[in-house]
Formats: C-alpha cells, structure tokens, sequence
C-alpha cells in the first residue's frame, strides 16, 4: 500500500467519472498539441523556405500572390516579366544574387519550374543519384515529387500546361529525368527542376537559340542581352547590404511593369491573418481545459461528503492531517497528468492519421513525430491544474473534524 | 495501561462533563455504560485522542497523551490503538487486504503481509482476502473491521457501540469475538455503550 496505489484505488472505484474527466482533458491538451505541431511546423517551413530571398521581383499584382507562387510554389504566377526588364533589376548595385524563375507547367500536379543551379543551392538541394539537368529538357526531380510520382531516371515524360494535373498536354516534348534530390525539408521537395530554355523549348513561345550570343544576359547565359521578347515569372533576389531594404523596393516598383515584395512582410501578413484562426481554435482548446478543470474540481468535491467517513477513519488510523491534504491533491494532479498524457498522444495521433491519409498534407512536410519543449510545459502545467482544483477539496480534508464525523452528528 | 485524571470536556458553556478518575490494566476488558448523551462516546475519543481534551490527563502507556503535538497525537494513535464502531466504514474502494495494509501504511509501520494473514485467519476470512468490501456480508465487514484494529497490534481497542445495532444472537457473537481477539492479541478493550446485555459478559463497569 502505497499513497500512489490509494490514489489509484479510489480513481479506478469511479470509473466513469474518471473516464469523463481525463476524456474532457484529453479533448483539450489534444487539440492544442496539434495546434502546437501544425503552428510551429509551419512557421519553420515557411522561414527556411523563405530564407535567403529577400526580394521578390515579378509582375505586378497582389505582393502576397507573388510570395506564394514564386516562394511556397502554391498560388498562381500574377504574370510574366520581360527578360529585358529583369535584367535592369539584375544590373542595380545593391543586388548581390539574383535568381530566376520560369513557371507554367506541371507533371502530376508537380511544378515544373525552370531556373539556376543558384535555386537549388539556395535550398541546401543535394543529389540522391544521378546529376543536375544541363541541357535542355533534363530535369532534377525533388525527393517528394520523385516518391509520389514514382518518377525514376530514365524515365521520361510530357508535362501538363498550367500548375494544377488538368491543364493539357504538350505532347510533342517530353523531359527526361536524370538526378533524383535527396530530402531537404523545403520547398524543393516538392518541384521538378530544369532550366529556363526548356520551359521556353515546351512553349515553343519563339525561336530555339541557334547562335552563340556576343553579350550574353545575365539571367540566361544562352540569349543576347536585352531580349525584349523573352520573358520569365520572376526573380528571386539576395540584397547586397542592409541598406537595399529602401532603395531597391522603390527603384523596383517605379519601373511601370514590375512590382517587389518582402517576403518578411507579406509573411508577417500572413501569419496575422491565418492567426485568428489559430487563435479561435486555442481558446476552444483552453475553454475545454477549464470545463475539464471545474469538473474535476466538482468531482473531487461532491466526493468529498460521500469521503467523509472513509477520512475520519484513516485518521482513526494514524493518517496526519498533511497525508490527507497530499492524498486529495496527489488525486487531482494525477487526473490531470494522465489527461494530458492521452491528450499529447491522442493530438499526434491525429496529426499521424492526417499525414498517412491525406496525401495533399505530405506536401505541407509536417510530420506527427516531432515533439516540442513545449509539451512538457503542457504535462507541468496540467498537473499544476490538478493541483488547482483540488487545493479547496484538500483544504476540507484537512479540516475534517474526525470526533464529529465518528461520533455521528 | 490507562489512567485518568480530573479529565473535563465541555461543547459549549452549560454542556460541560466532568469524568471520574479511573485506571486500567493491560489486557482488562472493561464497560463504559450510560444512556446516549451521557459522554460515552465523548470519553472514548477523548483516550483515542480524535477530541483533544481541555482539562486534565489521559495517559496511556505511560504517554500523556493530552502533551502530545497533533501529528505525534495522529502517530500514536496509529501505532498504540485499534478502532471499532457501530457501523463498519470500510472503505469500498479498496479490497479486504487493501483495507488491512492501509492500518501500517497510515500508521507509519512497515507493512507485513504475514500479519495479515495471520488476523485474517484469526477471524475466519482468510478466503476473503481478496473479495472486495461490497461483496462482504454484514457480518463479515464487522470482522473485517475488528481486523483492521487488531493490525498493528494495539495495546489497546476502542469500540463505540459495537453491538447496539444487532440481535441478541448476533450481539453475543461480535462480544465474544472482540473479547476473544483482544486476548490473543493481549490488547485491552474498553466498549463504549448503552446496550445492558452486555453487562454479564464484561464484569468491569465504569457507569457514566
């Protein structure tokens, strides 16, 4: 006989009751706990995806339309831009890196998206096998795209026009896989890398290059500096110093067609919107953990007039005032621990069915085996509630006044 | 042994009871008689210190007990004196052998499965071990209680009304078996209670 094994005892004596009250916390812990996964995931996602680019540079429309196409591959493209144009941005001074982006086409409902060994670099990108596209219509496959695709090298195929599976085929071309990338927790997973001259090959939107050019541009070595047919989607850009933060937006945005946007801001705008969701479904969560609370507080109190006996007995006994303070507080922190205990599991548990049975979450990359210090903050602060909502029953325990409970009046 | 002395308890201004001084040796049987009201029960919380006293001195085994801090008083209590009442107040939750190992557990001894086994089979229950208190009969639960006192082997055992509530039949069997248990366990028992039958089986009397 232990404190513990009583505790255990009188916990198991209620069964439904205890069920209940460790259900309704569980409830709660659970839905913060993927609140918590989801959230922080998340935002990690979004900051390594959009480390590195401090600027992105494409037609003008909405700035966060612009993040979400070019940076998280999700929206739509608000247009083209002319190689022309970019390549005046590429010239300014405070631009230390800048790398371009052609979007338009899609395998399977994967971007293909035509750009620089730069892109790749960016996102840490590694080979798993075979080698970085070089010529034309050589693609790299991201590790996400290649598994849920079942894309090998070797194989080729024809893309589809438009970002969604729907859009038509373009037959008449087809790429050909020659390097798999090994997982890099990003973006990259999920795309189908080339160069810029495929996307322009598929479209067959002008004439294939035959000539070496005498000035080669900046942003694709192949064409003349200054095409003014050609255009691209956009240009993601690495500033050169601290100072690029006022003069490059304002030089970007005077020239008529091109807008910039801040990834940094347009993300900040992001999280304050999808924010109220967040914390809509938070303090639901926190509602829960307080009803679950007061239950537990109603459930040890009531108890406590059916426990009347049951304590002055154990006094009888030789049991201190202090162990029955301790008896009735160790009973409602144990309610609580086991509670958040189910609830922590119960919420990856849902995170982990999310993840196996929605294959659209597999691109989101968040995953229901990560775990937070922020968890065990919930199991202390759970058990820190038990111990709330039994001080007052405890109190009255210890406040038994056993010659009148014994003698009956 | 127990002594008493100018012991007084008072509720409240005009419900005042005084009790006579009186001794007893270890191992005696003894009655504490009179009418409901007439501070039986007060008298035997009072030596079981569940009631501090306001005047006077109790002392058991040589302990004044009415010196003793509160939780040396709840300490004592655990180790030197064994409880029955009129009604059993097992606790449901917890099993027969549960209810015998929580005697050591809240008294702050060793716990010693062998004792139990040893007043279980004293008692007639040892199949019981394991029943749960619900399963009890009413007869069975008062032996389940009177085992409880005798756990931590006492010198002494207080029983409050042990009988009022029961047959003549009945009432003799739980008389026997208390005075029984106490001299196997060479504990002293001291009844609290109206109940007149019980006057030819306990010859020491104290009328209150």
């Amino acid at each position: 006989m232990s404190m513990f094994s009583l505790v255990w005892n009188y916990l198991k004596a209620k069964p439904l009751n205890t069920v209940l009250n460790i259900i309704l916390l569980a409830l709660g812990i659970a839905m913060i706990t993927v609140l918590l996964l989801f959230n922080n995931q998340l935002q990690e996602k979004i900051s390594t995806n959009a480390k590195g680019i401090d600027l992105v540079v494409g037609a003008k429309g909405s700035p966060l339309q612009l993040i979400l196409c070019n940076i998280f591959q999700i929206d739509f493209p608000t247009g083209n831009i002319k190689l022309s144009e970019a390549e005046k941005v590429v010239r300014h001074r405070m631009v230390k890196k800048a790398i371009p982006l052609a979007l338009g086409d899609n395998y399977k409902g994967y971007r293909i998206v035509g750009t620089k060994r730069t892109y790749a670099e960016l996102y840490n990108g590694d080979l798993a096998e075979g080698k970085w596209w070089k010529k034309d219509l050589e693609v790299t496959v991201g590790a996400t795209a290649a598994k849920l695709t079942g894309l090998i090298i070797g194989d080729s195929f024809t893309s589809a026009h438009g970002l969604t599976s729907e859009g038509h085929d373009h037959e008449n071309k087809r790429y050909r896989v020659v390097g798999i990338l090994k997982p890099a927790n990003n973006v990259m997973d999920n795309l189908i890398l080339t160069n810029v001259e495929s996307i322009w090959n598929v479209h067959k939107a002008y004439d294939s290059i035959a000539i070496v050019p005498q000035q080669p541009s900046s942003i694709v070595a192949s064409v003349e500096q200054g095409d003014s047919v050609r255009e691209i989607t956009s240009l993601l850009i690495q500033y050169r110093n601290p100072l690029a933060v006022i003069q490059l937006p304002r030089f970007v945005n005077n020239n008529s067609s091109l807008q910039a946007a801040s990834p940094a801001f347009e993300i900040a705008r992001l999280f304050s919107i999808m924010g109220v969701g967040a914390e809509l479904l938070g303090g639901f969560a926190f509602v829960l953990i307080f009803i679950s609370g007061l239950s537990i507080f109603i459930a040890l109190y009531n108890s406590l007039k059916e426990r009347r006996y049951d304590l002055a007995i154990m006094r009888s006994m030789g049991a201190s005032r202090n162990k029955l303070f301790v008896f009735i507080v160790m009973e409602g922190s144990f309610l609580t621990l086991l509670g958040s205990l189910f609830g922590l599991v119960f919420g990856h548990g849902v995170l982990w069915i999310f993840t196996v049975w929605v294959v659209e979450s597999q691109k989101t990359g968040v995953s229901a085996a990560v775990f937070y210090v922020a968890e065990v903050y919930i199991l202390a602060g759970s058990i820190l509630l038990g111990m709330l909502c039994s001080i007052i029953p405890a109190i009255e325990a210890y406040r038994t006044d056993i010659h009148k409970v014994l003698a009956g009046n | 042994m127990i002594r008493i002395q100018g012991l007084a308890h008072a509720y409240s201004q005009h419900n005042r009871i005084n009790f006579n001084d009186f001794t007893v040796q270890r191992g005696e049987h003894w009655l504490l008689l009179g009418e409901s009201g007439s501070g039986k029960t007060t008298l035997l919380h009072l030596i079981g210190g569940l009631l501090k006293s306001q005047q006077g001195m109790i002392e058991i085994d040589g302990t004044d007990i009415t010196a003793l801090s509160d939780s040396r008083l709840d300490r004592f209590r655990g180790q030197h004196l064994g409880f029955v009442f009129q009604k059993n107040h097992l606790i449901n939750a917890l099993s027969v052998k549960k209810n015998l190992m929580l005697a050591p557990f809240l008294a702050g001894l060793k716990p010693d499965e062998k004792r139990v086994v040893e007043v279980l089979s004293q008692l007639g229950l040892l199949e019981k071990k394991n029943s749960r208190v619900n399963e009890l009969s009413q007869g069975q639960a008062q032996r389940v209680a009177i085992a409880r006192a005798l756990l931590n082997k006492p010198s002494i055992i207080l029983a409050d009304e042990p009988t009022s509530a029961l047959d003549d039949h009945n009432c003799e069997r739980v008389i026997d078996l208390l005075s029984e248990a106490s001299a196997q366990n060479n504990a002293t028992l001291i009844v609290a209670t109206h109940d007149q039958r019980l006057k030819s089986k306990i010859n020491n009397l104290i009328q209150l």
